[in-house]
């Protein structure tokens, strides 16, 4: 089943557009997926172990997959996925150390 | 000719406490004359006995005041909105109330616009008149926030920022200009401000806000606003909040995309969307990465919305949702929130029930000896 799943800012860049077709019957095998299709994409949302980063939060819908079946949520046709990374970017310069 | 009339909550007992009445006329005085007609006594409070509308009491038919078109001869037509706006509710002397419980006759007419809506009122505008909001940051989100506020009358406005006005702040930082590149930039804030608005307080928080006095300048205010550039900031902020069960309205930009959301005590927090920060360098900060400056003033503007929507108690607000704005296709999306009950600082059990140290918990490097 082709499901669309949207990306924004940084893996925007890596996939090339903001929505991409992806082939699967749950969330995981979508993101398995892509991962074919655009290596490196999976690092960019998930840990070694596979579980997904905490940074990074995905939506079948509007609703959050950690309260779902996480990665085993079963997607249908005319679902839209979301993948939304944490942004810090406001204007304060660093607590400390970091880039203004 | 039929047209709505507004009506101020202290005349609402002569009216049977409504606050909208359609009365027929074609020109302000034959309105009052009509709602004198149905509502016996309303022309006592509305004209002196000279037959002039006294100078507390401002008279708006769509939005401009009739002082500024043709007094109570001003022509009417079907549909237009009539409000009456005195200016020390409940009727007492001039003078007399407590500060902060009327508005004098220059507060009626600065905040106008907002007293005639019914969200607001003049109980509205003395509420916001009395909040106390903190923006963190002044920066390119705190900016839109921080004059948006303070147009809107907010009491106390605090600014916690340490830096300095750079000449990249300009493209975005709309509190700061020219002429302020080298100063502080609370103090050109301050400045900015005051110019917007003599008639509130401005706060100056002049340090990195850290483990050691966040508790302490958040616990002061009623509301705070996140305009943080950095994912220190942001736990430390969000962790401060629900230790001392305070608002907090969120905003985050990067490029052309934008998040906010709104939470409140008990009700979520930035740790139940984000339980962990991402490893230094995988999110690009608006420093590294770029960001649209217009989009500020758009996440900043929606922010102070909710700030003043908090004040006011009105409206839904983005609790429990977090609004995507991706300007590029100039498209808004919600995702729902939730309170996460595993939540490490606001869920059943708590393990973080103080500030951390937030350097390590994101993986910064050592803290720089020199602030800015």
């Amino acid at each position: 089943m082709s499901v669309e799943v949207r990306v924004t800012s940084t893996l925007q860049t890596l996939v090339g557009q903001k929505a991409v077709q992806s082939e699967g019957a749950t969330v995981g095998e979508l993101l398995a997926d892509l991962d074919t299709r655009f290596p490196g994409f999976r690092t960019q949302i998930s840990g070694a172990d596979g579980e997904l980063h905490r940074f990074v939060n995905v939506y079948v819908n509007d609703e959050d997959i950690r309260y779902l079946r996480a990665l085993d949520t079963p997607v249908r046709q005319g679902d839209v996925v979301s993948i939304l990374p944490a942004l810090a970017g406001g204007g304060l310069p660093a607590l400390a150390g970091g880039a203004g | 000719m039929s047209v709505t009339v507004y009506i101020p909550t202290p005349f609402r007992s002569l009216v049977g406490s409504r606050a909208h009445i359609e009365v027929e006329g074609a020109t302000v005085a034959e309105v009052l004359d009509n709602l004198d007609h149905q509502f016996p006594g309303v022309h006592d409070l509305l004209y002196s006995s000279q037959h002039e509308i006294p100078r507390h009491i401002n008279i708006y038919v769509n939005n401009q005041e009739i002082g500024s078109l043709n007094g109570d001869a001003t022509q009417l037509s079907e549909g237009d909105q009539v409000a009456i706006v005195p200016a020390i509710a409940g009727g007492s002397g001039d003078g007399e109330a407590p500060q902060g419980a009327a508005l004098t006759p220059e507060q009626v007419t600065r905040y106008s616009r907002h007293i005639i809506m019914p969200q607001v009122g003049s109980a509205g505008q003395r509420k916001i008149l009395g909040s106390k909001v903190l923006i963190v940051g002044a920066g390119g989100l705190g900016s839109p926030v921080a004059v948006y506020l303070a147009l809107a009358g907010v009491g106390t406005i605090g600014l916690v920022d340490f830096d300095i006005v750079d000449l990249t702040n300009l493209q975005r930082q709309i509190l700061h200009q020219n002429d302020d590149v080298g100063r502080p930039k609370v103090e050109s804030a301050k400045e900015t401000l005051n110019r917007y608005n003599p008639d509130i307080k401005v706060v100056t928080h002049e340090f990195p806000l850290t483990s050691d006095n966040a508790l302490e300048v958040i616990g002061q205010y009623d509301i705070v606003v996140n305009g943080a550039d950095t994912f220190q900031a942001r736990y430390l902020v969000n962790d401060a909040c629900v230790l001392l069960k305070k608002p907090l309205v969120d905003g985050s930009i990067l490029l052309f995309e934008g998040q906010s959301t709104v939470y409140l005590p008990g009700r979520g927090c930035y740790r139940c969307l984000f339980p962990q920060p991402p490893p230094p360098g995988m999110v690009p900060t608006c420093a590294e990465a770029g960001v649209l400056g217009a989009l500020c003033g758009l996440v900043g503007s929606i922010q102070a919305s909710e700030a003043l929507k908090l004040i006011l108690d009105v409206g839904e607000s983005l609790n429990g949702r977090l609004l995507i704005i991706d300007a590029l296709a100039m498209q808004m999306r919600t995702f729902k929130i939730r309170k996460d009950p595993e939540c490490v600082v606001c869920g059943d059990n708590p393990t973080v029930t103080d500030l951390i140290d937030y350097d390590e918990f994101c993986g910064a490097p050592v803290r720089a000896a020199v602030d800015a």
